[in-house]
Parts: C-alpha cells; sequence; structure tokens
C-alpha cells in the first residue's frame, strides 16, 4: 500500500487533489480510498488531505502517519507544520515553491521542488495549483499513469477549464520527469 | 460483475436511496449527512426519483413530522439526519416507532455537543436506543448504500412494521472517496417490493393513528413492538441472505465474524473501526495470537443469542465503544454484552474500552495496545471493567 | 369479550358518536327563544359541537351529548339560555 498526504489550505483544492489521485490510480486498475482530514473548512487555514493506494481492497479507516509520500501545496506551511512528519524512510515530498530556498534543505527527506504556481499562471491562468501538482506526483514517481491523472482531471472539470488543467497536468509532469 | 466507480461514501448513499424509489423525501440538511440530502435533492430535481418529493422543511423536527404523515398515507419515505439534528427528532421518533410506520432514515453518526464537536462517534444513535427503531450500523460505504434497500425490505414486512435508522460514521465513512458499486436499478426492483401497507391514512376511509391508550390496554401496544423487533431478528438474515442472491454481496446478519470461530480475545465492535481491526487482525494473527472480532450490525433488535453463540467460547471479551454512558461508564456494547451474557452459563470477563469519542482518530496501534492489555487480563485478572482507550491524561 | 388490538393504535373513526356524554350532566341548557337575535354564538362556543342551527334560524340542543358545561350559556349576549338542575 502507498499512502499519501497532501497539505495545503482551505480554498487550494487540497481535498479534490486527493480524490482525483484516488480516480486516477483506480484508473490505473487499483483499489484507492481518500479523505479530508474532516478539519472545520475555512479559507486558508491548514488543510491535510489523505490518499492510499493498494492492490487489494482497502480496509484501515486511520488517518496516515506514515506516508510514502507528501504533496505541498503552499511553500509557507513549511513554517507552520512540520510537512515530513512520520514520512517513510525512502519517502518523497513534493514542494509547490518558487526556488530551491534554504528552507527546504532543514527538511528531513527527501525533497522535490515544483515551481507549480508558475505552471499554474502560465498555462490555467489562475495561481490554482492542485492539478498542477498532481502532474508533478505522476512525474516524480511514476505511482500513477499520466494518462490516468488527466482522465480524472478532465472528467472532473468540463470545457476550457477542464483542457487547462489537462494541459498543465502535462506540463507539470514534464518539468518533474526531467528532474527525476 | 458489477461495476465499481470511485465516489463520496455519501453519493453512494444518495444514489442507494434514489433507487429505492422513495415517494416522499423531507430532510433538512446538516453536518456531515448533508452531501447525501444535497445529492437527492438534485436527484429530485433532474426528474430522476420518478415523482418523489422532496420537501425543504424548517427543522429536523418538522422532517419527522412529514415522514410520519406522508408514510401513514402509504408513501415509502426517506431522510437523513445526524447527532443534534436527530436529538431533534426525539419525541417523534417515538411516534413513529407506536404507529408502526416503517420510515428510512440514514444516520451518519456525529458526536453530541456540548462541547461543539461535528466529528464522528456513536453517541447520536446510541441515545436514541430505547425509541422502538431498528438500528444496524455499517462497515463501509459499500455496506452503507446496500444496507439502505435491506432496511426498507426489513421494515416494510407486515410483521415488523418498524421504522430503521441505517448507521454510517460521519465524515469517516460518509466524506472518503474509494470505489463502489452503485445500486442497479433493476436488481433493486427485483429484491425490494413496492410498500404495501395494509392500514393507510385515506380521508375516503378515515383512521386514527397512534389513538389514545389508556392503562389498561398500553402495555400490550409495547409489546406488540416487541414482537415486530423479535420478527426483526429473523428477517434481518433472510434478507441479507435474499440480498446476497441478487446482488452478490454480503455483510453478515445481525452478527458477523473475522476470526472469531478459535479466538480467545474476542473485540466487539460497530461501524467503521471495523475495517481497521480486520487489518490489525491480520497482522495479529500472523503473529499466532488468536485474536477474533465481532462485528455488530444489528443494536436493535439486539442479538443476544446470536452473541451468546459467537463468545461462548473466548477466554476474555472486549467491546470496544463510541458512546459512553455518563454516569456507569462504558458504553452501550459494553453494558448489553455484560447483559446478555448474564442468567447463562458463560462465565467470560468483559473488559469494555471506549475510544474515537467525537472524532478522535484510531490507529491501528490503538487496537494492538487494547489487545495486549487484554491478553494481560486474562491471566491477572480484570482490575478496571470500563475505561478510555484514549485518554490524554496529560491534559487532566 | 374484548376485540383485538390493532398494532399502531390504529383504529376506525366514529367512537364518539357511540359513546353519549349527555348523561354526564348536573344542569341542562334551556333555550328562551323570545329573547334570542340568532347571532350564532352558542353554537360557535359549544366545545361538543351539540348545538344545531334549526330551519327557522334558532338554535337547539342534541341532549344525547351536551355535557352541560354551560359555556353556551355564559357566552349568549342576550341571556337566552338557562343553565336549570337536571331531574335525575
Amino acid at each position: 500500500m502507498k499512502e499519501i498526504r497532501i497539505h495545503g489550505r482551505g480554498g487550494q483544492g487540497s481535498v479534490t487533489a486527493a480524490e482525483l489521485l484516488a480516480v486516477a490510480a483506480f484508473e490505473d486498475g487499483k483499489y484507492s480510498q481518500a479523505f479530508p482530514s474532516f478539519g472545520v473548512e475555512r479559507r486558508g487555514a491548514p488543510v491535510v488531505a489523505f490518499t492510499r493506494i493498494d492492490d487489494k481492497p482497502i480496509r484501515i479507516r486511520s488517518q496516515v502517519y506514515e506516508p510514502d509520500y507528501v504533496v505541498v501545496q503552499d511553500a509557507t506551511l513549511i513554517d507552520v507544520i512540520d510537512v515530513a512528519g512520520g514520512i517513510k524512510k525512502d519517502g518523497l515530498i513534493i514542494i509547490n515553491t518558487e526556488t530551491d530556498t534554504e528552507k527546504l534543505k532543514n527538511i528531513s527527506a527527501k525533497v522535490m521542488a515544483v515551481d507549480a504556481t508558475k505552471i499554474a499562471m502560465d498555462v490555467i491562468g489562475r495561481p490554482i495549483v492542485n492539478t498542477v501538482l498532481l502532474g508533478a506526483f505522476a512525474g516524480a514517481t511514476g505511482e500513477i499513469r499520466l494518462e490516468s491523472i488527466k482522465k480524472a482531471v478532465g472528467e472532473r472539470f468540463s470545457g476550457k477549464i477542464g483542457e487547462k488543467n489537462v494541459a498543465a497536468v502535462d506540463a507539470a509532469y514534464k518539468a518533474m520527469e526531467a528532474h527525476a | 460483475m458489477s461495476k465499481l466507480t470511485v465516489v463520496e461514501g455519501s453519493y453512494a448513499v444518495a444514489h442507494a436511496a434514489k433507487v429505492c424509489r422513495p415517494d416522499v423525501i423531507p430532510a433538512y440538511p446538516i453536518t456531515p449527512q448533508t452531501h447525501i440530502v444535497e445529492e437527492l435533492s438534485q436527484f429530485a430535481a433532474n426528474g430522476e426519483i420518478g415523482a418523489c418529493e422532496y420537501i425543504t422543511v424548517e427543522s429536523e423536527f418538522s422532517a419527522i413530522s412529514a415522514l410520519i404523515g406522508a408514510s401513514a398515507a402509504g408513501a415509502r419515505t426517506y431522510s437523513a439526519t445526524t447527532s443534534q439534528g436527530l436529538a431533534l427528532m426525539h419525541e417523534v421518533l417515538f411516534n413513529a416507532s407506536g404507529m408502526r410506520l416503517p420510515l428510512v432514515m440514514t444516520v451518519a453518526n456525529r458526536a453530541m455537543s456540548a462541547p461543539l464537536s461535528i466529528w464522528n462517534d456513536h453517541q447520536d444513535s446510541i441515545a436514541q436506543r430505547d425509541t422502538g427503531w431498528i438500528q444496524l450500523y455499517a462497515e463501509d460505504p459499500q455496506e452503507a448504500a446496500d444496507m439502505t434497500p435491506q432496511v426498507y425490505k426489513i421494515c416494510e414486512d407486515s410483521k415488523i412494521m418498524l421504522p430503521a435508522m441505517a448507521c454510517f460514521d460521519g465524515f469517516i465513512l460518509t466524506h472518503v472517496y474509494e470505489p463502489v458499486v452503485l445500486l442497479e436499478q433493476d436488481l433493486t426492483d427485483e429484491f425490494l417490493p413496492p410498500f404495501a401497507p395494509e392500514h393507510i391514512l385515506d380521508p375516503s376511509n378515515p383512521k386514527t393513528f397512534g389513538a389514545f391508550a389508556d392503562p389498561s390496554i398500553y402495555s400490550e401496544f409495547r409489546y406488540m413492538q416487541e414482537l415486530g423487533m423479535s420478527a426483526a431478528l429473523k428477517k434481518i438474515e433472510t434478507v441479507a441472505d435474499e440480498f446476497n442472491e441478487i446482488y452478490g454481496r454480503y455483510y453478515g446478519g445481525l452478527i458477523d465474524g473475522y476470526y472469531l470461530d478459535d479466538a480467545e480475545i474476542v473485540l466487539v465492535a460497530m461501524g467503521s473501526v471495523i475495517g481497521t481491526i480486520k487489518d490489525v487482525l491480520d497482522e495479529l494473527r500472523a503473529e499466532g495470537k488468536k485474536v477474533g472480532l465481532l462485528k455488530i450490525r444489528s443494536f436493535r433488535p439486539f442479538p443476544t443469542d446470536a452473541i451468546r453463540n459467537a463468545v461462548k467460547n473466548a477466554a476474555i471479551i472486549v467491546p470496544l465503544d463510541k458512546s459512553i454512558s455518563i454516569g456507569k461508564y462504558e458504553g452501550a456494547l459494553c453494558t448489553e454484552i455484560k447483559a446478555s451474557l448474564y442468567n447463562t452459563k458463560i462465565d467470560i470477563p468483559v473488559l469494555g474500552y471506549m475510544f474515537g469519542h467525537g472524532g478522535r482518530d484510531i490507529p491501528p496501534e490503538r487496537i494492538k495496545k487494547i489487545v495486549s492489555e487484554a491478553e494481560k487480563a486474562i491471566v491477572n485478572g480484570i482490575t478496571i471493567e470500563s475505561s478510555y482507550a484514549d485518554l490524554r491524561e496529560e491534559l487532566l | 369479550m374484548s376485540s383485538k388490538l390493532c398494532i399502531g393504535g390504529i383504529v376506525e373513526p366514529g367512537s364518539t358518536v357511540i359513546n353519549k356524554t349527555g348523561s354526564w350532566r348536573t344542569f341542562k341548557p334551556i333555550y328562551h327563544h323570545e329573547k334570542c337575535i340568532k347571532c350564532g354564538i352558542c353554537e360557535l362556543s359549544c366545545p361538543e359541537s351539540c348545538i344545531i342551527k334549526t330551519e327557522d334560524g334558532y338554535y337547539e340542543i342534541d341532549y344525547d351529548y351536551c355535557k352541560g358545561c354551560g359555556i353556551c350559556s355564559n357566552e349568549c349576549p342576550r341571556e337566552t339560555i338557562e343553565m336549570v338542575l337536571e331531574e335525575k
């Protein structure tokens, strides 16, 4: 089983990202489970959402304590939350940030940075990074096929918005693939 | 092979309610039940539930009152609620069961205030245990969805005619996205016959429902409700089998077991924690520990005989409760399991734990700790009959 | 022999007609039509609905059901209704 924890702020679509990961993993022929950490929803407040992916049906209902992967939608959260908390030894953290700053070096886990905000502004025209980070996740980890992510995103958002989000997924995937 | 789709638990349940073809849905939104009634209002607005009347009432008290009127008039009804909303319905819950109206309501289990909590435990439905409603508890979204046509079939039986709550854990199951088979309309039509009550409210043939009963006849009405519950004991089992034949899925009838046959330590639980416990038991069994799980599916009627039979060879029984009776310091399962074993030849210690109240997460480690405490109690005996397994002493 | 109970306390209507409550009376209302202005307040105020309008516009009482509560007599603006001790 692979466990993923997504950190974001209320309104950034962290829960949607977790759900789309679950849909995409299922598209890949796997079982999946996505759920929020059930906070009181407020725009801007720190939010956590989880996804589990496995080859067999998933029964466990507790939160994720030892993630294989962590996705951080907003680099300012690094100051507030231990984003590496509980991460497995060979785990990977994917962070949306403009540059590899000094701050990232203090994180006690393998970190990959992606400028998801720039990709979102360039491709979607708005700083909505959740779908961008799904592309980055697929590119960096290889856990989910790009096509499955694109299908899940395309089905969730209709029309032009859907097309732009799918294009952003593509761009982020390529950026990370080059990295990895 | 049925098709799996990744949907939210609430959607799976709303969809299940839809294919049961309800005639009237009076509902009032409350977290974490809201998504269910939102989905249903959308289905109704789209004309996907036939001539179903969706009533936007102004409170849960109105919702349950409208349910009673509609059901007495012969309509199949559906609603969903939770926590304070269910508590607001309290006095009318008695009217529904006393008038023998087979209402079906999904309860998205949530803690009671105060202190204010929107998160999951079982205090809301457990507090309604004596209202004469059937109560079943589901362990995952698929079971919660599948339970919906099952409870209609159970409670609309002419020998039963009692309202039913299909309970599933708020947030943990209402808000999870996972692969679920959405109930097929054709299979559901085959499984669930139309609602055809013997008595209905009809202006052209007037009747009184829930008439005045003086002391000379009151107890007899309560006894007849008890007979309805007894009939439900059998029906819950047969309906689970019929469901399995048509849809090919089974979750147990009144109870279910996991590694139960040779278990020395028997954990007893309801709801979403069942899944976590099953994962933990796989690990513990691999280590050679004889631990098993008794899943309580039907809390009302309480399956006393089935439980006695299931636990009779255990060395210790460990009920795990998401509710507390304050002043007794134990949860409902603990109290009822102990009561079920008294006056029998079964003399097995019962070690009760409460956990997961107000939405506190239940990690696998908590279950393992409880099992190791139970192992010690087998050897040393029980010193404390019931306690919180996850109390934060440092805050007290 | 008592009849069997139906589940849910579901009963046929009409039991009120069988139960003639007139025997409960101590005082019996008697109309003095010469003072009556046919306002109908007595009919409206009767809790048993046992005051009935007659063809000539006056009112009469169904003594099978009148319990002798005296509300009609109290409400009548013209003191048309006299409460008389019932002879039993």
